[in-house]
């Protein structure tokens, strides 16, 4: 066995790589410009595996990139025909779990949730839409929290907190009522710029900051002409082109 | 001999004409177009009823009354592929942002209670000739109702989405599909 931190061989996608053991397969793919999408990581917070968009095939087992730290030997598929129906599977279930109206969501050309379905070319959902019933939370005088459109990957809970340590965000209900809320006793130091870092957090619009909106022009949007991930693999494709 | 013209007929259901709007956006190709097609009933033309079967359906709007539900079932008759174009075909769209609202909320919101109206209708008369059509309890995607074959998304589909897929239909090539073209909004 190897022990944390030890150089080791995985191999991805039928390529060798080197490594060190007990990184997160998701860091060692983005390192090696690999993109395997995701929702609810996010670099350098402790993974939850919530999302299962990092759906990955370690020796032949299903496992989330993001939880599972590589070994020695690991032999990783990232991208067989089974993962990619799995994960187009997984995004058109929070399509129709939610209510996203793109046209009218101001977070659509900068959004994680749409531009995976972009890359993906969802065409429409396999599912049913459920219409859930679900809220729109405008009390706070920063934020606005849209409840249609949260996909419940905690990124907010886990990212944004107090010097103490303390989550601005929570869940609250149970089950399909389940939903996110603002920390009651820590709502009054909730300011300009926490709002801003849970907005840039979160990959939906499902957090958005009042008193201004659309600030970017249509064609200049985020995700408008390169997929998401192409960050990740157009590196590659420079790297390769230095050799 | 001459090649028979593909027929195509076009609906609007519940939108908001945005997606047979972005249909003439395809700017001259439409002169292209019109070499390998012929409309049968659309808003387009004019023509109310069909007068032959047609080849392609092209419907876009969701169906939020019994009018609409009634179109949508004589397109599916009377076309061999039927298209959904556009967010509201294919998910409710704006519209669907009722559902989930009581009905008769919506009503009273909109003819007794918004600002524009308020103090305007005294008698709090509501629409009820029975001329008009039922509303739908909620609004229901067009594949919800009837079989759709084709989907392209978009508010409104790109006028270069529409195009690929039309010329990809009538000349049974395969579809184009670039990233830039399928969107959401
Ligand atoms: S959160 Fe994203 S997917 Fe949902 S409506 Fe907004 S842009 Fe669309
Ligand atoms: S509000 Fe945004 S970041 Fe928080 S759980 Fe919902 S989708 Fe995730």
């Amino acid at each position: 066995m190897s022990t944390n931190g030890s150089v080791i061989r995985i191999i991805i996608d039928g390529k060798e790589y080197l490594s060190r053991s007990g990184v997160y397969l998701i860091d060692v793919a983005r390192e090696n410009r690999i993109f395997i999408p995701t929702l609810c990581n996010i670099s350098g917070v402790k993974p939850r595996g919530a999302c299962r968009m990092c759906t990955v095939s370690v020796n032949g087992r299903y496992m989330t990139a993001c939880t599972t730290p590589v070994s020695e030997g690991m032999e990783i598929k990232t991208n067989t025909p089974d993962l990619h129906d799995l994960r187009k599977a997984i995004l058109e279930i929070m399509f129709v779990e939610g209510n996203h109206i793109c046209p009218v969501c101001e977070k659509s050309g900068n959004c994680d949730l749409q531009a995976l379905a972009y890359r993906f070319q969802i065409l429409v959902p396999r599912f049913p839409y459920s219409f859930p019933k679900r809220t729109i939370d405008a009390e706070n005088p920063l934020l606005v929290k849209d409840h249609n459109r949260c996909i419940l990957c905690k990124r907010c809970i886990r990212t944004i907190k107090d010097e103490q340590g303390r989550s601005f965000f929570a869940f609250r209900k149970r089950g399909h009522k389940l939903e996110i809320s603002i920390a009651h006793h820590l709502k009054d130091h909730l300011n300009k710029e926490i709002a801003q870092r849970a907005v840039d957090v979160c990959p939906t619009g499902a957090l958005l900051k009042k008193e201004s909106g659309y600030n970017i022009p249509i064609s200049e949007r985020k995700y408008e002409r390169t997929p998401i991930g192409s960050e990740i693999e157009s590196l590659k494709q420079s790297v390769i082109g230095d050799q | 001999m001459e090649r028979k013209k593909t027929i195509v007929a076009t609906a609007s259901l519940a939108g908001c004409f945005g997606c047979h709007m972005s249909l003439l956006d395809i700017d001259e190709r439409i002169l292209s177009l019109i070499d390998l097609v012929d409309f049968n009933k659309s808003p387009i033309n004019d023509i109310k009823n069909f007068t032959e079967y047609c080849d392609i359906g092209i419907i876009e709007g969701s169906c939020c009354n019994s009018e609409n539900v009634h179109a949508l079932k004589e397109f599916r008759k009377n076309c061999r592929i039927l298209i959904s174009l556009g967010e509201c075909a294919i998910m409710g769209g704006v519209p669907a942002m009722r559902n989930g609202i009581p009905i008769r909320e919506c009503i009273e919101e909109a003819y007794m209670n918004s600002p524009s109206v308020k103090g305007h209708n005294p008698e709090m008369i509501l629409p009820n000739d029975p001329e008009l059509p039922m509303l739908l309890d909620r609004v229901y995607p067009c594949h919800e109702i009837v079989k759709i074959d084709y989907f392209l998304p978009g508010c409104p589909p790109r006028a270069d989405l529409i195009y690929s897929a039309l010329e990809a239909l009538i000349t049974g090539n395969e579809m184009k599909l670039p990233y830039e073209i399928v969107k959401y909004d």
